[in-house]
């Protein structure tokens, strides 16, 4: 039994490095700029909604304001950058340190309400924190900030002339919050979490604090999408309130662990791999007057899944969670 | 000796509702205790402050040694109280060895030894087929087995059952006395909360009938059983004039 169970996660860990290894031979078969472009969001979407699913999935506290933390990160790079001279790796994690603490300052009152008040809560703080944004003179307001842009350059990590730095960047945060997961899932933290979410006073009668399960939750999450918003910010090379911290971003982190799955592994990935390119690529086709469709695509999609498919498309790869679902 | 739980003088009430009033009981180390009495009676609300679920409107509760009264229930468990739920509170989306790793968690840190406890606990309590079905899919019998193995695998010293034994069939229910005194045979001390007389009676050592929120009587189960006092209390007095 205890063999089973090492060999799947072993399973797990060589699927995952395989893939990560494809991923990173793609750009060698595909030079099209614009499809570079949508693996670039896929693999982000992926990494941020991994993010999400710490919190979201496994802690079952759901977030639908994660875009705070997300424009957290992009701004506290791009204010250390352009005002200070801060590089943005340092940026980058500033933001990441900045949007855990915060994230816990908000549990502290917030993790005492349940379900949908939780998730109410969420929406109401980023809702703030945008108009906050929008509002901020220094942080230039809702005009935002222009990074000003001097050639090639790792240490300032922008790039004119080719977009494979930043699909390299993208794959490796991608892959690290899959590891992050990975490992999370079979240590304490991991347990706790999942203990919370299926039952917290069964949980706190075995000896689980749950209160600082939830921080510890949030913490982990916060940083991770924080860094993902410290890409973005140097990905666009311009930022304002609405294009890091608008409420799209929210839900596009949690769609795709809902489509793949919500609380496992690899339903994140599954469902970015899924829905991001399909956003594009109906974005880009049916375009022009057509803005919505592709949210009424995937909006129909998660119906459909949600009907057939409560756990999610890994269900279909997993036995007893399939049998569970057609129960 | 000083004994492994007691309460003092603990009252507890719900806005105009008195649901214990007075309530001194101690448990001594290795014995098996059967809390009893008829619905309403206190009991459950009794067997949740010792849990720590919520602190007692007065009076103070004793584990080990140490006043515990305003003591979290985590931390509780982490001083050696186990607890099972009436009704079961299994983590059904994860399986059941999962669901004993969390509780083999509070003693072990390193994960493989977790597992490794988890094991033996479910060994112990006959659930070792069923280690890596999901929780929900289990038999209600097997839930509340899975209360108890998860409970023991946070090693308590005192375990608290709450009707465990309400609503099996007589065979399931026999498996489940055999289970209780395997605990104890342990060095686990119990206090189990039943409403089927004819099956705690024969198992513990000593019980203790609440009734109306106050202890009404407590001693030997054969003597209990006669007192008319509890007679009255469960049928009404006429049939304790009866007796």
């Amino acid at each position: 039994m205890d063999k089973n169970f090492a060999a799947r996660r072993r399973r797990d860990l060589i699927i995952a490095a395989v893939l990560a290894a494809l991923a990173a031979l793609a750009p060698l078969f595909i030079k099209d700029v614009y499809v570079q472009n949508i693996l670039i969001l896929t693999l982000m979407y992926a990494a941020l909604s991994q993010s999400w699913n710490i919190l979201s999935g496994y802690c079952g506290q759901i977030s639908l304001g994660h875009a705070l933390y997300f424009g957290i990160g992009a701004y506290t790079t791009e204010l250390l950058f352009t005002k200070f001279g801060v590089l943005p790796w340092f940026g980058m994690l500033a933001g990441g340190v900045i949007a855990a603490v915060i994230a816990m300052g908000l549990g502290y009152p917030f993790f005492r309400l349940r379900g949908h008040y939780f998730v109410i809560a969420t929406i109401v703080i980023a809702e703030i924190g945008l108009l906050l944004f929008q509002n901020w003179e220094w942080a230039g307001a809702a005009m935002g900030i222009t990074i000003p842009v001097r050639g090639d350059s790792w240490l300032k990590f922008q790039f004119m002339r080719s977009k494979l730095p930043y699909f390299y960047f993208a794959l490796a945060l991608c892959s690290l919050a899959w590891f992050v997961t990975w490992w999370l899932e079979d240590s304490k933290w991991g347990f706790w979490w999942r203990a919370v979410k299926d039952n917290p006073e069964a949980a706190e009668s075995l000896g689980v604090v749950v209160f600082n399960s939830k921080m510890g939750a949030a913490a982990v999450s916060a940083f991770l999408v924080a860094v993902g918003g410290a890409f973005y910010a140097q990905f666009l090379a311009y930022i304002d309130p609405e294009s890091v911290m608008g409420f799209q971003f929210s839900l596009l982190m949690a769609l795709p662990a809902v489509l793949g799955g919500i609380g496992t592994l690899w339903g994140p990935v599954l469902g970015a791999a899924i829905l991001i390119p399909m956003t594009e690529l109906t974005r880009s086709y049916i375009g022009g007057s057509g803005r919505g469709v592709d949210l009424i695509v995937y909006g129909t999609l998660i119906v459909l899944i949600s009907l057939a498919l409560p756990q999610g498309l890994v269900s279909l790869f997993s036995r007893t969670k399939a049998k569970r679902a057609t129960r | 000796m000083t004994a492994l739980l007691e309460t003092r003088g603990v009252w507890q009430r719900f806005g105009g509702l008195v649901a214990n009033s007075d309530v001194s009981i101690s448990v001594g180390r290795g014995e098996i205790v059967g809390l009893i009495g008829p619905n309403g009676a206190g009991k459950s609300t009794l067997f949740n402050l010792i849990a720590g679920v919520l602190p007692p409107t007065q009076g103070s509760i004793w584990f080990d040694g140490e006043d515990v009264t305003h003591m979290p229930a985590a931390e509780r468990c982490q001083r050696g109280v186990g607890r099972t739920f009436q009704v079961v509170k299994s983590f059904e989306t994860m399986t059941v060895i999962d669901n004993v790793i969390v509780g083999a968690l509070v003693r072990n840190t390193v994960m493989r030894e977790a597992r490794r406890k988890a094991h033996e606990v479910l060994e112990f309590t006959g659930l070792a087929a069923r280690a890596d079905v999901l929780a929900s899919d289990l038999v209600p019998a097997e839930k509340r087995r899975l209360e108890v193995a998860r409970a023991l695998a946070t090693e308590p010293k005192l375990l608290l059952l709450d009707e465990v034994l309400t609503g099996l069939t007589p065979t399931e229910a026999q498996t489940g006395v055999a289970l209780v005194r395997k605990v104890r045979d342990a060095g686990i001390t119990v206090l189990m909360v039943e409403h089927v007389m004819e099956i705690v009676m024969p198992l513990v050592d000593r019980a203790i009938v609440l009734d109306l929120g106050k202890v009404l009587v407590e001693g030997k189960p054969t003597e209990v059983v006669r007192d008319p006092k509890v007679i009255s209390a469960y049928l009404g007095d006429r049939h304790a004039v009866g007796a």
